[in-house]
């Protein structure tokens, strides 16, 4: 052999065997384009050759159409007749290559492989399980009329309770505008009577204030008057280095008669004047239980002494306060802040208390007002909050009654549920319409696999796959996702869950929802013998 | 403002994907090549004694003596047959042996005869064999020239750079104390006894009292930091021998191009590494290794290639420890400008390159491969360390594998995929998930829990499978291989002779020791059918890890001080992947009792590796870079014998765009070792998840690998007889044409396929280089004609693969592309003649059985098809061989001929 190399050897004269009179791997209907004896026309009609140039093992044709029985052509194609199965093509290059591919083991007719006929034989088997899953979509179609129906009853259900909910809701809002016009009523005099009592406690605050500067002033002026000489003196000012001008460490005779207003000492009245220079900066001599603070602006004065008490607190709450005040109406239905403290209204006025005393309780009239009003607004926010539930319950009510459940919304009954299914090392769980998560059997935290997307089956079968997506992210991959098949089964069930790619999951599902209705079953094998019949000539 | 912010994202995303240089040592932080690297040239302490010579018939031995301390070392230095001249410098004494590389040779190099031309007291002129080449020893300092006529070929310590610390007893430990006393006792007792042997030294010694003094002082002062002791992060290396580091110096006279001492992510050209850190050999575990430096990566082969349009040559260093190689050139500076003005003035100065190697255990043994052709040297340095196993057939077909497949069902899945889709393809690839608990020669119990149907499913295919073996073994008492190895005492020691212990893929990992023959023996024979449980002959295996591995060691591998046998794993390291991967094919031998032939990929090597399979760069990225290294770095290997050489189409880590994938798997199609891999966290890649245009371009590009697999094996037969390489860079083929001399983004398989991969995003055409002047090159798609010698730029789409096939060949192909290799045994071959402007061709059909050693026996067939005067004749050079074959040849297409009026077909004997 090893000298034969530039013979071209034809395997197949006269081969065209005494069983099958059409070419080798043609199929039935193209037999007529294969006439013996006539010229051979390429199927592309590219090229005309002789016709014992057909299935003699090169090929001539760029379609390949030359060498429907062997694997001389690139992109050819050979038929399996398959009878007692299903016809079908194979690529020409699956001819004899050892591997038996037609049921009927016409592609290895001269490889050696030990080929079988076993068409009978699948086509029982797949009888038995078309049967089998006609047998279950059968009764899966049944069950899925039946949830349709009741979907179609819940739906039903539903809508009216929406527009039950809704009118109702018309009822609450007028009563919500109706509590809030009584609230504003009441409000207006309450403020009212509140702002007076206020502005006659501020005024006699203020009165208080003045009193108690003046007599510090006159404390001071005695203090500060050493000799008695009923002056203060540029020579007792100075022992008060406190009251250097220009804080560099120094108090010279210039500044502090700078500071007396470039006279050499002032009586009481001259002192007055130049009282408010003076004050803030001034220390008692003796200073040991001079409570030095005086003026309003105490947040400053206090500030070296507050290291650690709930100072700050009140003040970055203040205007988040005011603004919850307005927002509140909106931030209900989430959990409501821990992060915000109670109200500091009250702790703000007792802090006015400390410093100037108590404001006196309000007068009865006043009380009164408050009283009223605060029961107004009581009820107006129990009204909003009722109007709040009834929007949230329409809000639910419209989302599942414009859910896509599928054209006959059959996919309904899953809405809410969840599905489990436990493996060797994990829980899956599949709550459709909402998400899917893992856990570890044995302790540990769950994993999202990912929230509801969408439908994702092929155009003609968008309703076989669902998609959930933006699950936990992985390390240095995407986020988890998962793919949830459907198929049809009697039983709503998670038949498997695995993970092809790292972090995309992959589940296979099975619901009646999905179930098609089965076409009548043929008790004969679809192609049968036709083939076997007519050619064998 | 934009600049920062561009700046700062640049730091950003190297700090999330680039290596961890810190994790690496520096030349610096290696404290021997700062010491070694610290030597000034022109200071050679060494001196010939040329009294001590000794010249055998085919041996000479000199004796050098360092002036500065006085130790003596033993030079030894052989002729081999075809052109290689062996040096060896060991310690004439050492305090105990020097670890001399065994198993990497294939034997002990034949010898030729040495003579003596000449000799004085400057030294001696010794004739290597019949063509005209001499050695010329010089006396002081040591040098060694060999010449050819009157050019110089190479230099030996023409630096003086040859440095050799000696083995010492430490000297701030008692024992030395007393053994010091001890040993110059006995050393004046020996004197008095033995003054005859060694007159001439003595007399030296004696005569040169003071030198003697100041150098003892000066050994005192040399105690460096880092000699007996060394630390790098947290690792400590407790370095019990002491400096032992060896470094000799090279001088390349006219040459300005090396290639080779892979593996390293660079061009093809070697670099000058005086701006920088020096090559480092030290096979690594490498995480997300950086392109363009000279840092070691997972394999070694200590092989320089040097040529220039007159010669090529090379250098073995043959030394198995951790090894740097610096490389300096006088031109590396010069523009092409001032280059030019040399030229034209005739400027005295001949370009030269130097090179020099620093390892830091073990002896000096190099192999001075002289050339003169890029052949000779493949053909040299196969004659040291061996050919390239000749791999099965269906191993050079296309691979598909994935970190991981899941289970049985998925690798079915997959198989049913190719097939749906008509994509050939011969081997899946399962990596360690696919076994119990990182247990390997296990299955996981439920995700391959019959194995052997998974196996004979495929077998039905005619498909095979891979499955990974790692050298590191799970400490469990309740795996078989682990108490085996534990209880034969066959794992690597740690210093304190307790069994080393690492952190690996399974936890905590014994080492087996690999250098021990029995080990390996005990390996190979878990290998057999009935060891490991699930296996069948389609399955073959992958020995990942072996540098070895160790992520908790030092440098993420072993610690220098383990202990194997009477080394430390100091002076073995480079060598034990080679001693994995040739265990593990010995075992794929040994099951089929010495019929078929194994297949076994490794990531470490060392060379000699080409002997036991095929290698793959390793853990690269999706990246376009990296499809363009996969070149040069094949290349690399090449050269140095290992021609088996892949990179993971498609990248390892990160994901690639759909045509980085396809420009991918276009590159890998056309190189040895063709083998999609993906990282566990990326998401799934087969080829028919990109959408139905990027299927049939992989389609058509897998295929066209198929139709070429004739020619891929009459290659790899080549290389298994000769050593040259399967894949080639141009200038082993155009010596002369100095324009292909730094070519590495196209490449030569054989002789006759010219590619040019298009690795750049968004490419609308790339610029090839045709060589050779008066030739032809031939579209392999089109088929049409273009000239030699000239930069064509080709227009590329998305389907383009630039591929040439040479005018003048005749190449062997298949055009039936079936469902893997073994389909196509029987298919019938079209050659392809293409024809050159003498219009002749020429080219070779080798065929046998395609998986067994009968090959061994003669069974095959070896033609060579000439076409000459309009006449294609077929000719049998191999004629005591005898192989029967089913193919034919269907279809001759003759390339570059105009339309025959008539054509006759002759059989022999006709």
């Amino acid at each position: 052999m090893s000298g034969q190399y530039l013979v071209l050897l034809f395997l197949f004269g006269g081969v065209f065997s005494v069983e099958v009179q059409r070419p080798r791997g043609v199929p039935l209907s193209k037999r007529p384009l294969y006439e013996e004896d006539k010229p051979f026309t390429c199927l592309d009609g590219s090229r005309t050759i002789p016709f014992d140039r057909v299935n003699d093992d090169y090929c001539d044709c760029q379609d390949g159409s030359d060498e429907p029985g062997t694997a001389a052509c690139p992109h050819g194609s050979f038929h399996c007749t398959n009878a007692g199965f299903r016809p079908t093509f194979i690529p020409s290059s699956r001819v004899n290559d050892g591997i038996c591919d037609c049921c009927d083991a016409t592609d290895e007719y001269n490889s050696g492989a030990d080929c079988q006929n076993t068409c009978r034989d699948l086509w029982r088997k797949e009888k038995e399980s078309m049967e089998k899953l006609a047998e279950i979509a059968k009764e899966g179609f049944l069950l899925k009329q039946q949830l349709i129906q009741e979907a179609n009853r819940g739906l039903e259900e539903k809508k009216s309770k929406l527009t039950d909910v809704q009118n109702s809701k018309k009822d609450l809002e007028e009563k919500v505008e109706a509590l809030r016009m009584v609230k504003e009523t009441a409000e207006q005099p309450e403020k009212e009577a509140k702002d007076r009592h206020l502005k006659a406690w501020e005024e006699q605050k203020a009165v208080i204030r003045m009193e108690k500067d003046k007599a510090r002033m006159a404390e001071v002026f005695l203090e500060l008057d050493g000799d008695g000489d009923g002056f203060v003196s540029v020579a007792e000012l100075l022992s008060h280095s406190e009251l250097d001008q220009n804080s560099d460490g120094s108090f010279t005779e210039a500044e502090a008669q700078e500071l007396l207003g470039g006279v050499d000492k002032l009586d009481t009245a001259g002192f007055e004047s130049i009282w408010s220079k003076i004050k803030e900066k001034y220390m008692s001599g003796s200073n040991t239980d001079a409570p030095a603070p005086v003026e309003p602006p105490q947040e400053e004065v206090k500030e070296p002494a507050s290291d650690n008490d709930s100072e700050p607190y009140p003040d970055d709450d203040n205007p988040e306060e005011e603004e919850e005040e307005e927002d509140e109406e909106d931030d209900d239905e989430m959990d409501d802040g821990d992060y915000k403290s109670p109200p500091p209204t009250e702790t703000h006025e007792k802090k006015d208390d400390d410093e100037d005393g108590t404001m006196p309780p309000y007068d009865e009239e006043t009380q009164k007002l408050i009283d009223a009003a605060q029961k107004a607004r009581d009820e107006f926010d129990e009204a909003e909050k009722s109007l709040r539930e009834v929007d949230d319950n329409i809000r639910n009510l419209e989302k599942e009654i414009s859910f896509d459940f599928g054209p006959s919304v059959e996919f309904a009954y899953l809405y809410s549920q969840c599905y489990e299914l436990t493996t060797g090392e994990y829980v899956y769980r599949l709550c459709p319409f909402n998400r899917v998560s893992q856990k570890p059997k044995y302790g540990g935290s769950e994993t999202n696999l990912g929230s509801w997307g969408k439908w994702a089956g092929p155009e003609d079968n968008i309703y076989s796959v669902m998609k959930y997506e933006h699950g936990t992210g992985c390390w240095q991959g995407p986020n988890r996702s998962t793919t949830v098949k459907l198929t049809c089964g009697t039983e709503t069930v998670v038949t498997s869950t695995s993970e092809p790619s790292r972090c995309e999951y992959l589940m296979e599902f099975t619901s009646p929802a999905v179930c098609q209705e089965p076409p009548p079953m043929s008790q004969e094998p679809p192609p049968m013998t036709s083939d076997h019949g007519h050619d064998e000539l | 403002m934009v600049h920062v912010l561009v700046l700062w994202l640049a730091v950003c995303l190297s700090g999330t994907w680039a290596v961890d240089k810190g994790n690496f040592k520096t030349c610096d932080q290696s404290s021997f090549c700062k010491r070694q690297r610290a030597l000034k040239p022109g200071e050679s302490p060494y001196r010939v004694l040329l009294e001590t010579m000794e010249l055998t018939n085919t041996r000479l031995t000199l004796q050098l003596i360092n002036d500065n301390n006085k130790v003596r070392l033993l030079l030894e230095l052989y002729r081999l047959q075809g052109n290689i001249t062996r040096v060896k410098i060991n310690e004439l004494k050492p305090l105990k042996p020097r670890y001399e590389v065994p198993d990497v040779l294939v034997r002990e190099p034949p010898t030729e005869p040495l003579s003596v031309l000449s000799q004085d007291e400057n030294g001696v002129v010794l004739s290597l064999g019949a063509e005209s080449q001499r050695v010329i020893v010089s006396a002081r300092p040591f040098r060694l020239d060999i010449m050819e006529g009157h050019n110089v070929l190479m230099s030996l310590n023409s630096r003086g750079l040859l440095a050799f610390e000696h083995l010492r007893m430490r000297k701030d430990t008692f024992s030395y104390k007393v053994t010091s006393t001890v040993a110059s006792v006995w050393d004046n007792i020996k004197r008095v006894f033995s003054s005859q042997a060694e007159p001439e030294a003595e007399k030296k010694d004696e005569a040169d009292p003071a030198n003697q003094a100041e150098t003892a002082k000066e050994e005192e002062e040399k105690v460096e930091e880092g000699m007996w002791e060394e630390t790098f992060k947290s690792h400590s290396d407790s370095k019990p021998n002491g400096p032992s580091a060896v470094s000799l110096d090279f001088s390349l006279p006219g040459v300005e191009h090396v290639y080779g001492i892979p593996e390293h992510a660079e061009p093809l050209k070697l670099k000058t590494t005086e701006s920088g850190d020096p090559y480092r050999l030290y096979n690594l575990d490498v995480f997300q290794y950086e392109l363009y430096n000279p840092m070691a990566l997972y394999g070694a082969v200590p092989v320089m290639l040097a040529h220039n349009t007159k010669r090529t040559t090379g250098i073995f260093w043959l030394n198995a420890a951790e090894t740097w190689v610096d490389i300096s050139s006088n031109t590396a500076g010069k523009t092409v400008f001032g280059k030019m003005l040399d030229y034209v003035q005739g400027s005295s100065e001949t370009p030269q390159t130097d090179v020099r190697w620093i390892s830091e255990s073990g002896i000096i043994d190099v192999f001075l491969m002289l050339g003169p052709t890029p052949k000779d040297v493949f053909s040299q340095y196969a004659s040291l360390t061996g050919t390239q196993s000749f791999p099965p057939l269906s191993s050079l077909g296309y691979h598909q594998c994935r970190w991981n497949y899941n289970d049985q069902e998925d690798v079915r899945s997959v198989d049913a995929g190719f097939d749906e889709h008509d994509i050939p393809y011969d081997f899946i690839w399962l990596d360690i998930e696919h076994t119990d608990g990182k247990r390997y020669f296990t299955w996981d119990p439920h995700k391959f829990a019959t194995p052997k149907d998974m196996l004979q499913g495929l077998m039905d295919k005619k498909r095979k499978m891979v499955a990974i073996v790692d050298p590191h073994i799970k400490i469990d008492n309740n795996y078989k291989i682990h108490n085996e190895i534990r209880s034969r005492g066959f794992y690597v020691k740690n210093k304190d002779g307790g069994d080393y212990e690492g952190w690996c893929w399974p936890g905590s990992a014994g080492y087996p020791d690999f250098t021990r023959a029995d080990m390996r023996a005990w390996w190979a024979s878990m290998f057999a059918y009935d060891q490991y449980e699930g296996s069948m002959e389609n399955l073959y295996t992958w020995n990942d890890m072996n540098e070895p591995s160790v992520f908790n060691g030092p440098e993420v591998t072993m610690h220098k001080d383990a202990v194997h046998g009477s080394w430390e794993h100091r002076d073995v390291h480079n060598l034990y992947g080679l001693y994995v991967q040739m265990a593990t094919a010995d075992g794929l031998i040994q099951r089929s009792g010495g019929v078929e032939r194994p297949f076994v990929l490794t990531r470490a090597f060392f060379a000699g590796s080409q002997r036991y399979g095929a290698v793959w760069t390793g853990d690269n990225a999706a990246e376009w870079d990296h499809l363009k290294i996969s070149i040069p770095m094949c290349l690399s290997l090449g050269l140095v014998g290992i021609s088996f050489c892949g990179a993971d189409v498609g990248g390892f880590f990160k994901s690639p765009s759909p045509e980085l994938l396809v420009r991918w798997y276009q590159t890998g199609a056309y190189q040895p070792f063709f083998r999609a891999h993906a990282h566990l966290d990326t998401p799934r890649r087969e080829p028919w998840l990109f959408g139905p245009e990027n299927l049939a371009l992989i389609r058509d590009v897998v295929r066209q690998r198929y139709t070429f697999l004739p020619y891929w094996y009459q290659l790899f037969y080549n290389a298994y007889r000769t050593g040259e390489p399967v894949m080639r860079p141009l200038w082993v083929e155009y010596p002369q044409d100095p324009a292909t001399f730094a070519v590495d983004d196209e490449f030569l398989i054989g002789r006759d396929l010219l590619v040019h991969p298009v690795t750049d995003e968004g490419s609308r055409g790339v610029t090839a280089y045709l060589p050779g002047k008066d030739e032809f090159w031939y579209d392999i798609h089109t088929f049409h004609k273009h000239n030699g010698a000239q930069n064509l730029y080709i227009p590329v789409t998305m389907s383009s693969i630039p591929v040439f096939q040479r005018g003048g060949s005749i190449i062997p192909r298949k055009l039936r592309v079936r469902r893997s290799s073994s389909c196509m045994e029987h298919d019938p071959y079209t050659l392809f003649v293409a024809l050159n402007p003498q219009r002749t061709a020429e080219g070779e059909l080798y065929i046998d059985d395609g998986h067994t050693f009968n090959y061994e026996k003669k069974e095959f067939i070896h033609r060579r098809f000439s076409f000459a005067n309009n006449v294609l004749s077929s000719v049998n050079i191999a004629p005591d061989a005898k192989f029967t074959t089913k193919s034919w040849v269907e279809r001759i297409i003759v390339l570059g001929a105009s339309k025959p009026s008539k054509i006759t077909l002759r059989t022999a004997g006709e």
